[in-house]
């Protein structure tokens, strides 16, 4: 008797010891690591403080849009729109920019009318998507398939299907935001850093993250708990697009252009970062720290790619189909369970 | 602007009612069916495509031109139909959004009497086909690769960008390959699929600076793609070292090479007027007697600081 009792306690600690060994947190990061590994033994030149740089600086877009789509996605929603909207608003942040400059001086002032337009239009626009589904009551998946194509035919059509190009002189004054560094560091990662810290407070330390969790796990419980379901929804919509927003504030000096190919497949990339973090699909949790792994992630696979010529240029889509859903897996865990 | 093309257009029908009525001077009508202004390029095709209407309208009274753009092939064959039974068009300018699709509504338009003119794009039958008129990828290949070779005096490494993985790009790349391995002293360090596109010419010619110590020419293949090539290079402060070769003749790199840029000293064409020399054939069959049908191939040059200015429309979008 005192035997069996003692194997019992015996097995409780050891899957104890194996849970606190959190893949659902450690996961990402151990892929991150592993494909590190990997990115260095293909090509030492993947270690370069100058490729790191690139990768970091890279991932920023899709990082801080993603960042978004955590808050989004744990609340039980889905944003598709967040590519055509990137492209949207950096088309009409550089016709605004390019028309100011007909009637001023290129200087500061320029720049900023440009960074308060995308500011606007991504608050509008993602209040747009968070009213139709919560007031409106239609699906995320159709409002933001619907917005999404909107604003794709909007970037086109403002463009003339060609591309829109931001003026020489203003360009060269918002150059830097891109391709400057403060502190030895790019300015597109601080910017990332710090949207990323504001999600994690966000998300883990105030009512209204706790709130996301709740109505992505059950919306019905959260609403008899007396939390305003469409309310917060509509915020995490609107985080979604400042982030959108703050994405596009570091795109435009990067080729100062903006065309119907600009953010392409980017609401998926989004997406996949957000999962491959450890976020629920289906809401109800959520994980910023994850995302950002995810983002980097994504951006390494393409990286690495570059970096050799050991894989067919058209095996790419493979590579990066399996390392995603091979990271999934991992943070998934279930594969240590014995059934 | 847009309104007085109409109004022309509904001057010009008016009067071919008019004249239909009298049967006696005999009109023309010529239908243009081209993709969507969905990047740089077609973007390209849809100016000239207008500016040449307006041209041939002008020129020839008899003439009447339907311009329709379509995003996919479904909705081109319907376009097709439309032209045929509502317009009866005499005569088909058509660049396909994709060749194969497209054969059986051009085998309709066919059927119906109309001539059909076919642009830079093959059928699954070309049977069908009375005129076509196409770039020429091999020669855009071709092209590059020699002056490549010539301007680094035979010796040195190269790295290429590539387009998206369709048979456009295979001719281009093998033609390019062919020629570029008869300098022995020339490495080619390795290729990327960049897919016409400006922010992946960016990364990857990031990447290639990373990983590539010393790169001496870059073949970009595309206009679009060099462009995000210049800003990678730029930020690497590696312009001193190398230089890029573009292709279709975008008006900023044909301003970059006129006005003597260093980095850009070439361009090579791959036309979007093509489109207009294809209208321009094909009214000729009915203004002159002059036979038209065959293929006419556009071909892909050199454009250097020399001949630029021949290339340069500022006023397109492309």
């Amino acid at each position: 008797m005192a035997e069996i009792d003692l194997n019992e306690v015996d097995k409780k600690s050891k899957k104890g010891m194996l849970s606190k060994l959190d893949f659902k947190t450690l996961g990402p990061f151990i892929a991150m690591i592993v494909l590190f590994i990997f990115g260095y033994l293909i090509n030492d030149a993947f270690i370069n403080s100058g490729n790191l740089s690139n990768i970091l600086t890279r991932s920023s877009f899709i990082g801080i849009i993603a960042v978004g789509a955590t808050f989004v996605i744990t609340a039980g929603g889905i944003d598709l729109s967040v590519g055509s909207m990137a492209a949207f608003i950096s088309g009409i942040m550089i016709l605004v920019m390019n028309e100011l400059k007909t009637v001023m001086e290129p200087g500061l002032t320029i720049i900023f009318a440009g960074v308060a337009i995308s500011v606007v239009l991504g608050i509008a626009a993602g209040f747009i998507n968070g009213f139709l589904t919560t007031k409106g009551k239609i699906e995320a998946f159709i409002v933001t398939l619907g917005s999404m194509g909107i604003y794709r035919s909007l970037v086109t059509y403002s463009a003339d299907g060609g591309t829109i190009s931001l003026d020489r002189e203003v360009r060269a004054i918002y150059r830097p935001v891109y391709y400057e560094d403060l502190f030895g560091i790019p300015i597109p990662v601080l910017v990332f850093v710090a949207v990323a810290i504001i999600g994690y407070i966000l998300l883990n330390k105030t009512v209204f993250g706790r709130h996301c969790f709740a109505i992505g796990s059950n919306e019905n419980v959260a609403k008899y708990s007396a939390v305003n379901v469409d309310i917060t929804r509509i915020k995490t919509y609107i985080l979604q697009g400042i982030c959108v927003s703050i994405a596009t504030i570091i795109y435009v000096p990067r080729l100062g252009s903006a065309s119907a190919q600009t953010g392409t497949l980017w609401e998926l990339e989004a997406i996949a970062a957000v999962i491959i973090g450890g976020t629920m699909l289906k809401g109800g949790y959520g994980r910023i720290w994850g995302t950002v792994m995810g983002a980097l992630i994504l951006t390494m696979i393409g990286n690495i790619l570059n970096l050799t010529d050991l894989i067919s240029n058209y095996l790419n889509g493979a590579v990066q189909g399996v390392i995603i859903v091979v990271a999934v897996y991992l943070q998934r865990g279930d594969w240590k369970k014995k059934k | 602007m847009k309104f007085s093309t109409k109004l022309l257009g509904a001057v010009a029908g008016l009067a071919m009612a008019v004249s239909s009525g009298v049967a006696f001077a005999e009109t023309y009508t010529m239908g243009v069916s081209i993709p969507t202004a969905d990047h740089g390029w077609t973007g390209g095709v849809n100016y000239h495509a207008q500016v040449t209407k307006e041209r041939l309208e002008a020129l020839y009274q008899d003439l009447k031109i339907v311009l329709v753009t379509a995003a996919d092939p479904t909705s081109q064959a319907n376009d097709l139909e439309d032209l045929v039974s509502i317009h009866e068009i005499d005569a088909l300018v058509i660049l396909p959004t994709d060749g194969g699709p497209l054969t059986e509504p051009i085998r309709d338009v066919k059927a119906s009497g109309a001539t059909i003119t076919v642009v830079d794009r093959s059928l699954t039958d070309n049977s069908l086909v009375d005129i076509y008129v196409a770039g020429n990828n091999s020669e855009l290949g071709t092209t590059s690769a020699k002056y490549m070779a010539e301007h680094m005096n035979g010796t040195g490494n190269i790295v290429i960008l590539r387009g998206l993985p369709i048979s456009i790009d295979e001719e281009r790349f093998d033609a390019f390959m062919e020629e570029i391995n008869k300098s022995s002293g020339i490495t080619v360090l390795d290729n990327k699929h960049a897919n016409w596109n400006r922010d992946d010419g960016f990364i990857v010619m990031q990447d290639f600076l990373a990983r590539f110590p010393k790169i001496d020419g870059v073949w970009a293949q595309d206009d679009d793609i060099a462009l995000g090539v210049i800003e990678a290079v730029k930020e690497a402060g590696r312009e001193d070292e190398l230089f890029i070769v573009g292709g279709a003749g975008m008006k900023e790199m044909v301003k970059r090479v006129m006005d003597g840029d260093k980095l850009v000293p070439v361009d090579v064409l791959y036309p979007p007027a093509m489109i207009a020399t294809a209208m321009e054939i094909t009214a000729l069959q009915f203004v002159s007697g002059a036979p038209v049908e065959g293929t006419f191939i556009v071909g892909s040059p050199l454009i250097t600081q020399e001949n630029a200015a021949k290339y340069y429309f500022p006023d397109s979008l492309f």
